[in-house]
């Protein structure tokens, strides 16, 4: 991949991903984190993990991110853009990130496997599609199933929760 | 380097030339034939009076040519219309939102394989593996344009249309996406030319037809006859193919936002939908976009179940693509996917004006309690059967 280009995409990933932070509307919030989610996905696409990329596409900038457009646009917009600046607050999350920024070099640091280099993708007529579904039910499958279960009791309790108050 | 250079504008020529050449005049030309069909259907005559005006160089009579030159009018009218921003909305989405609602559907273009080859040249603008995954991830950033118009406009009736629009998206997009997988599992693959490399093979996936090239099943492969591995279930997989073209089909007319679903711009009840405040270019957007979208749906679905660029009867390819027959054949091929995606319009124009309007819990129901249902169930049956068929 061409280094100039990963350079353009996490410089749109990072500006966008400090806009959503910076932005006092939330709806340009929202749609700020959809734009870093596109440049992440265009990342992937440049590693060759096409279904990766495509997949972030599909679920967090075309389905997780326009519902909570939805909620937001049944806020109050007004009221938000109106609060001040808070600046103990802001002053905490710098430290908070400066702290994580000392721990994650610490352990990038210390961490010896990072310096190996992964081994490529293979580019056969599967594609990554293929390999991934492999993966997935081959090795990881047991704790793919007890996911599923996982998620199919959350969405049963949500469902549950929604109805009792109906009552 | 040059060949970078040769590929990067090998995709250009591709790429404008399939939006400008052929995507763009099929949309005002869908238009068009919306305008005549719902006219035939309603008993009136429809647009037919505007051809090439010969008044204007000082001669007696115009000739009105089934008023095919009617979209030229439409576009100019389009253009020159007082564009008027209204003082209540925000501004910049409200400018951002009609790009965002075009932007989508040419973009899931890319994918979709509109014919063999031109010169050796494999017509499809980017051949990658995820193939129709890009086409429902683009899509579904559709919704973007329409939630932002409706927001933007600040006022009641655009707002309501972007919430219909945006629940009703979201809830069709999971039985298009479960519908399709059937076809994934039989193909093996999720790249659209492999898809349709299979049904020139192994006959259009819609096709119950037991003829050479156009059914499921063929009756030879290279030259050997197999009649003699005729299996039931063979003919049992066309049933849950049927289903998922069935379920494909109507969760693509809810989400391109066509009668009989198209609560988000319910005349009746919301003026206008999403685009009421818009006015000129702007609204024509939404419009060309409403139109691209259809058509983006209508390839899909001529790629997955009818066999895309392929011709009964005809080669698929030829030894030497840079001959004139090769080249001739080729041509064939792309005018052979526009008339089966121009077909399936004529199909969305007619369901069109035919039904009445779906009430929005009905569509609701019927996409979460039925539709979703039957796409997981008609998985769930594929599965089973195909082990038994690859012995």
């Amino acid at each position: 991949m061409s280094p100039l280009l990963f350079w353009i995409f996490v410089a749109i990933m990072l500006f966008f991903g400090g806009m959503v932070v910076l932005n006092r509307n939330p709806v340009a919030s929202a749609l700020s984190l959809v734009l870093s989610f596109l440049a992440l996905a265009a990342l992937y696409v440049s590693l060759d993990a096409y279904f990766l990329g495509v997949i972030q596409v599909l679920v967090y900038a075309g389905a997780v991110m326009v519902l909570f457009l939805f909620i937001i646009m049944l806020l109050d917009l007004r009221a938000e853009s109106r609060r001040r600046v808070n600046f103990p607050a802001v002053c905490g999350g710098f430290v908070v990130i400066l702290l994580f920024i000392a721990v994650l070099s610490d352990v990038s640091l210390r961490f010896q496997g990072g310096n190996a280099k992964f081994q490529a993708i293979a580019q056969g007529p599967q594609g990554d599609v293929w390999h991934v579904g492999m993966v997935l039910f081959q090795q990881y499958n047991i704790p793919l199933q007890v996911v599923g279960t996982l998620i199919l009791v959350a969405s049963i309790g949500v469902v549950i929760l929604s109805k009792r108050e109906l009552k | 380097m040059t060949q970078v250079l040769l590929f990067a504008l090998i995709s250009l020529i591709k790429t404008l030339g399939l939006i400008f050449l052929i995507i763009l005049p099929m949309v005002s030309y869908t238009v068009y034939a919306e305008r005549r069909v719902s006219a035939m259907i309603q008993d009136r005559l429809g647009p037919n009076r505007v051809g090439i005006p010969l008044t204007l160089f000082g001669l007696q009579k115009d000739i009105p040519f089934f008023g095919l030159v009617q979209p030229v009018a439409d576009a100019v009218k389009l253009l020159l219309k007082e564009d008027f921003t209204p003082n209540h909305v925000n501004k910049f989405y409200y400018w951002l939102a009609p790009a965002c609602a075009m932007a989508p559907s040419m973009m899931a273009l890319a994918v979709i394989p509109f014919g063999s080859q031109l010169w050796g040249e494999p017509m499809v603008v980017a051949n990658v593996n995820i193939g129709v995954l890009w086409v429902f991830a683009v899509s579904s950033l559709g919704v973007y344009g329409i939630v932002l118009a409706g927001w933007s406009s600040n006022s009641k009736y655009p707002f309501l249309g972007g919430i219909r629009s945006t629940s009703q998206m979201i809830s069709y997009e999971l039985s298009l996406a479960l519908s399709v997988i059937p076809i994934f599992m039989i193909c093996g693959t999720l790249n659209l030319s492999e898809i349709v490399r299979y049904q020139t093979v192994h006959g259009w996936l819609i096709s119950p037809i037991w003829i050479k090239g156009i059914s499921l099943f063929p009756l030879s492969i290279n030259g050997q006859e197999i009649i003699h591995s005729f299996h039931i279930l063979k003919i049992i997989l066309w049933i849950p193919l049927f289903i998922s073209f069935i379920v494909f089909t109507i969760s693509m007319f809810a989400e391109t936002n066509r009668l009989p679903f198209d609560l988000p711009e319910a005349e009746t009840e919301l003026v206008g939908g999403y685009h009421t405040e818009y006015s000129s270019m702007k609204f024509a957007l939404f419009f060309l976009g409403e139109y691209a979208a259809m058509i983006v749906g209508s390839a899909v679905i001529v790629t997955l179940f009818f066999g895309a660029w392929h011709v009964p009867f005809l080669p698929t390819a030829i030894d030497d693509p840079y001959t004139f027959w090769g080249v001739i054949l080729g041509l064939i091929h792309i005018a052979a996917f526009f008339v089966k995606v121009a077909l399936l319009l004529l199909l969305f124009i007619w369901v069109r004006w035919t039904l009445p309007r779906f009430r929005y819990d009905q569509l609701m129901r019927l996409g979460w309690y039925f539709f979703i249902e039957i796409a997981l169930v008609n998985v769930f049956i594929v599965a089973v059967i195909l082990p038994f068929m690859r012995e």
